[in-house]
Formats: structure tokens, C-alpha cells, sequence
């Protein structure tokens, strides 16, 4: 039976190399240094996806981004592994949302798409880590959750049934939820699959539907800044307090004068 | 009203350190702000579980005692919290930054419309002033009293930030395991029990998660209460890199940990990363092999008694937090350190 599939991505300035150029002079972070990439846990959820296409034929994925238009270039990519549709959620009013205004004008635009059984998106994504959107979302749709999910193990439509095993503290759970649901997918799920490249070439110069606040008629007190109830009040790059240190070479006598000391102040042994 | 609230983790009937840490802290904010604290308790057969929570200083205790509230499911402990919110307008609320709470607290701060911040490494009160926009739609200075300052690390760790969430209640915020320290306050601290009707606060259309099968292991090992660690950063090159640690860490009897750079490499398992998203630990002895020392690092283990800082670049940040900083490689300064201490402890 086919399904209805939405996948949520973002595109996010890679924070796992952060170089020594990251930061400006004056403190501020210099997106400049960071190339944007789809998220990468966004992509384990889009395998998942891809997997129940594959294993339900008519099965259609649509992806949905918010973010400046810049940020299309991750439906692009997920159309080249294998999505069908993408929409761009982008609108001046929508910048500078928190969590809770970002997850307000994503299930507007989920609720816009209309027909879904099932949302996947990353756990998390890497420019905050908070995991918070994929929660959010579910609650203002009405929706329950799997969240840390490592796999769907089975997706009956007819039942309206989902069995997926997730990730917990100390271990793994496997759980039974109904459809639709919202699925958060952990980054020790399976890897996305490559590229097709025939999907490429045919969908190089794709262009992509843009929806704005009031395409997804969007509660102006809820978007953006004045949606989110977090405000950051301060922003301080960091200055570590030298303290007094010892300073040693890799030298054999250098090493065992440490070793030594640490040993007759019972620090070690 | 308007008291701090921590939301208490339960694996069975035991409430997660997590917690019992945040209780302690929750106990310190509500001391600051002149108010009570009190926990909120969800699961099945808990009697006598408050005894485990009101020595770290809780005034109240509410119990949501019923079948099929463990294991934890998403719905039905966010309608026991948001329907319980609803009636005691907390201001603050904390919860543990734990799989548990990080699948809660969004559901909550969606139902509440209040602010949520996560992986908090310091919170405080504090007050300032902030720039809104008046009736006229002017912008003018608003001064807020008590505020709670949401401190965390942000953008990979290259800043710290301060998040308030002045017009909105509860201002919520996780945080992770090891990051408060938990102190009894009193073992004969009077507080109160609520038991409350489970029917009234979920409805039964909340159970439609099942839990088929579940397997908690004992951790494989304990970061958290090793004495000494010995961690690799992506200067160890690589999982051939990792063994040279975990040699000198069986010498000394040490735990093995890792920067969050190491894990993303998939040189060793996530659950032995270090910091603002991985373990806090204040071993007496840290051994920082090959780590720059990015802040989201840092935070989880500035704390430790002595820091020793193995690195071949003499410029990394963490050396200025460092005790002992030995300019070298892993390859060749770990086998030295090895050799020595099997040569002394003779």
C-alpha cells in the first residue's frame, strides 16, 4: 500500500569542523568559515524514508526546508537520492525564530501538504542540538512520537501500525505506535544512500516551490522572533583562565620526572 | 504557585542520580527567589518513592501512580506534567537532558508555550534589562526581576550563551547528567505527598504507545566515578590511536574517554564522549590526549583535579586549562607513560 511520506531537513553551517577562523576578531561566529550542509542525522531520516518507499511501491517522499532560499539546495539533494516532491519554506518574518516558532510554522506547512501517514526528521541537527523541532511538531499537530529511532522494523497502513527500535539511555527499546506519527531518527541509524546519478541529471535545474507566512497561514504572534519565547540575552566567546602549568618535552626524562611526581603524591598508583 | 519544579526520571521505582541533581539545584534557584520546591513523580508502583527525593530539599512531592506509566511513554507523562503546570503555573521547570527528556520537555514547552532550553550546563537568577516594543510599538526598556539564565555553549562550542525567557512561563531547561552535583540537604527534610487521580489529568487516549521490548544494560563502564581518565581527542589519529589509551588506562586503572570530535570519527563508541553532549565528569586526574579543547569539551571536564595535556601542537586552547602540558604525539608520548609507570610502581 503506498504511503504518504514528509521529511523534515535543514541546512546547517557544519559545526564539526570548527577551525580556528570560525570566530571573528570581535567574537562573533563567522558563518563565512562554516560550509552548510544537510544535516546529517536529516539524512539517516531520509533514508528511513527511502526504505519504506522501497519496500511500499507508490510510495511518495515530500521534503520540507525552512531557511533562506539558499537552503533549497537540500531538497535538491534529497530529490537526487530518491525524494519526489521538495517545498522551500522561507519568508523574511519567519527569520529569527526559536524551536518553538520554527516547529509552529513547520506543522503549518505540514498541515498545508495535508495527506501524510507518517513525518521523519533528524533527532536533532547540529547547529543547536537541542532535539527539540521533531517533539514540537508532533505535539501541534496532535501527533505522538519515536524519537531516538535507529530503525522502522515495520509499517502496516491498513492496521495503522508502526514497530520501530529506538535508542534509550542504557539501551534499546522496540515500541508500537499508531499512524500518522512523528519519527525522530538517531545518527546510529543506517547511512543515506549515494546519489542516483540519473536522478541528477534530470533533476539538475530543478526549481522548487516556495511557501511564505501567508501561504502556510501563519499566526504573525507565532513566527519568528515574536513567536519565540527564548531570547538570547548574551553571547560570549570564550577566554580560558591560563593557570600556572608545568611544561614538559616528550623526552624519556621529561616523561618519567611526571610520572615520578604523580606517584609520590599519590596522585596515580 | 509559582515554585521550581523538577520533573524526576524513574528507571522501575529509582530515580535517576539526573534528577536527584537537578533537586538539589532546583533547591538553590527556589532558595534565591524566596519560593518552594517540588517534584513531580510519574510511573507505576511508587510507594514510598518520595523518600528518595525529599532529603535534597523538596517541599512537594506529586505522585501519577498507575499501569502503564512505565516504561515512559511521550503522551501520557506530558498531559500528567501539562495538566499539573496548568493548575500550579510553575516558573521554572527543570528536567533531565536524558532521552527522557529530551522526547518530554519539547512536548511541554509546545503544550505550555514556554521557552526550552537544552543541555544547560550552568543555571542562575539573575535580572536585566531588555529592549520591547510598547503598545505604541516603540522600543523601550522593560526590566525584568528573577529571571533564570540559561547558560549554555552554542555553535560547536565556540560561545556561550545566555538564554532568558522573560514573558513566559515556565522557563524550562534540561540538563545533563553529571553537570549538577547532587547533596542530600537534610535526611529528615519535611515535605509534602500528592497522589493524584491519574484518570483526571490523562485520558486514556494518551496510552497508544506500546513498549513490545526493552533492554537497559549496565553501563560498560563508569566515566562518571572513574578517578582517573584517560581521553582521546582527534589528535589520537585514529582507532589504532585508541588502543594505545586504553593500554595506559588498564596500567592506571583509568577510564577511557573521548572529545566529541573522536566520536563523530567513529574511532570509539558515543558513549564514552566528553562534555556538553556526552558525560561531565571531575575525575581526580584527566589525561587529555591529542584534544584542542573546543568549550562543549571543556565544560565536561574543567572540573577535574589535575589536568595533563598530551599534544603536539603547544598553541591547543586546552593547555591554558592544563596542569602538566607535554609537547608531543600520542605514538610517542603514551608508550613513555606506560613504560614509566610500569618501571616506578615496582
Amino acid at each position: 500500500m503506498s504511503l504518504k511520506i514528509i521529511v523534515l531537513a535543514k541546512q546547517v553551517p557544519d559545526t564539526r569542523n570548527v577551525g580556528p577562523d570560525a570566530m571573528t576578531p570581535e567574537g562573533t561566529v563567522n558563518r563565512a568559515a562554516l560550509p552548510a550542509v544537510f544535516n546529517p542525522e536529516d539524512l539517516n531520516a531520509l533514508e528511513q524514508a527511502l526504505r519504506l518507499k522501497d519496500a511500499n511501491p507508490g510510495s511518495t517522499i515530500t521534503m520540507l526546508t525552512m531557511g533562506l532560499p539558499k537552503a533549497a539546495e537540500v531538497l535538491k539533494e534529497g530529490i537526487y537520492r530518491g525524494a519526489d516532491e521538495g517545498i522551500l519554506i522561507s519568508d523574511r518574518p519567519l527569520g529569527g525564530a526559536d524551536t518553538l516558532a520554527t516547529s509552529y510554522t513547520l506543522a503549518q506547512a505540514i498541515k498545508k501538504v495535508g495527506d501524510y501517514d507518517i513525518i521523519l526528521c533528524g533527532r536533532q541537527a547540529i547547529d543547536g542540538d537541542t532535539a527539540q523541532v521533531g517533539p514540537q511538531v508532533a505535539e501541534k499537530l496532535g501527533l505522538t512520537q519515536i524519537t531516538y529511532t535507529e530503525e522502522i522494523i515495520s509499517l502496516d497502513k491498513e492496521a495503522k501500525k508502526i514497530v520501530a527500535r529506538r535508542h534509550i539511555d542504557g539501551g534499546v527499546e522496540t515500541v508500537e505506535g499508531p499512524l500518522p506519527i512523528v519519527v525522530t531518527v538517531n545518527g546510529s541509524a543506517a547511512p543515506c544512500r549515494v546519489r542516483n546519478v540519473k536522478r541528477v541529471w534530470a533533476n539538475k535545474n530543478r526549481e522548487f516551490t516556495t511557501w511564505g507566512a501567508a501561504d502556510i497561514e501563519a499566526d504573525p504572534a507565532q513566527i519568528g522572533k515574536a513567536g519565540s519565547p527564548t531570547n538570547v540575552k548574551a553571547v560570549k566567546s570564550i577566554v580560558f583562565k591560563a593557570k600556572e602549568n608545568k611544561t614538559l618535552t616528550s623526552s624519556d626524562a621529561d616523561v618519567e620526572s611526571l610520572i615520578v611526581e604523580l606517584m609520590e603524591s599519590n596522585t596515580i598508583g | 504557585m509559582n515554585n521550581v519544579f523538577v520533573y524526576c526520571e524513574l528507571e522501575g521505582n529509582k530515580v535517576a542520580d539526573v534528577s536527584l541533581e537537578l533537586c538539589t539545584k532546583g533547591r538553590k534557584l527556589a532558595n534565591q527567589l524566596g519560593v518552594q520546591l517540588e517534584a513531580v513523580l510519574v510511573g507505576t508502583g511508587l510507594d514510598g518513592v518520595e523518600k528518595q527525593v525529599i532529603p535534597f530539599g523538596v517541599d512537594r512531592v506529586h505522585i501519577f501512580d498507575a499501569e502503564g506509566l512505565f516504561p515512559y511513554t511521550s503522551l501520557p507523562h506530558t498531559s500528567a506534567v501539562v495538566n499539573l503546570f496548568k493548575e500550579e503555573k510553575p516558573q521554572i521547570c527543570l528536567l533531565g537532558a536524558t532521552v527522557i527528556g529530551r522526547d518530554l520537555g519539547p512536548r511541554v514547552s509546545s503544550a505550555l508555550h514556554s521557552g526550552l532550553t537544552a543541555d544547560c550546563t550552568q543555571l542562575e537568577i539573575g535580572s536585566f534589562d531588555m529592549k520591547v516594543k510598547d503598545a505604541e510599538g516603540n522600543m523601550v526598556d522593560k526590566h525584568y526581576e528573577d529571571q533564570l539564565y540559561q547558560i549554555r555553549p552554542a555553535f560547536g562550542g565556540s560561545i556561550i550563551a545566555t538564554i532568558v525567557n522573560p514573558e513566559h512561563r515556565p522557563q524550562m531547561a534540561t540538563v545533563r547528567d553529571g553537570v549538577m552535583k547532587k547533596e542530600i540537604l537534610d535526611e529528615n527534610y519535611k515535605g509534602e505527598v500528592v497522589k493524584h487521580d491519574v484518570a483526571k489529568y490523562i485520558p486514556t487516549t494518551d496510552y497508544v504507545v506500546k513498549v513490545l521490548d526493552r533492554h537497559v544494560e549496565k553501563a560498560k563502564h563508569n566515566l562518571k566515578g572513574a578517578p582517573i581518565i584517560v581521553a582521546g581527542g582527534y589528535g589520537v589519529g585514529g582507532p589504532e590511536g585508541f588502543n594505545l589509551l586504553f593500554d595506559l588506562a588498564k596500567e592506571l586503572h583509568a577510564e577511557v574517554g573521548a572529545s566529541r570530535a573522536a566520536v563523530d570519527a567513529g574511532w570509539i563508541d558515543h558513549d564514552r564522549q566528553i562534555g556538553q553532549t556526552g558525560t561531565t565528569v571531575r575525575p581526580k586526574v584527566y589525561i587529555a590526549c591529542g584534544i584542542s579543547g573546543a568549550i562543549q569539551h571543556v565544560a565536561g571536564m574543567k572540573d577535574s583535579g589535575i589536568i595533563i595535556s598530551i599534544n603536539s601542537d603547544p598553541q591547543a586552547p586546552i593547555n591554558q586549562i592544563a596542569d602538566y602540558i607535554i609537547n608531543g604525539t600520542i605514538e610517542e608520548v603514551v608508550p613513555k607513560l606506560i613504560k614509566y609507570y610500569k618501571k616506578n610502581s615496582k
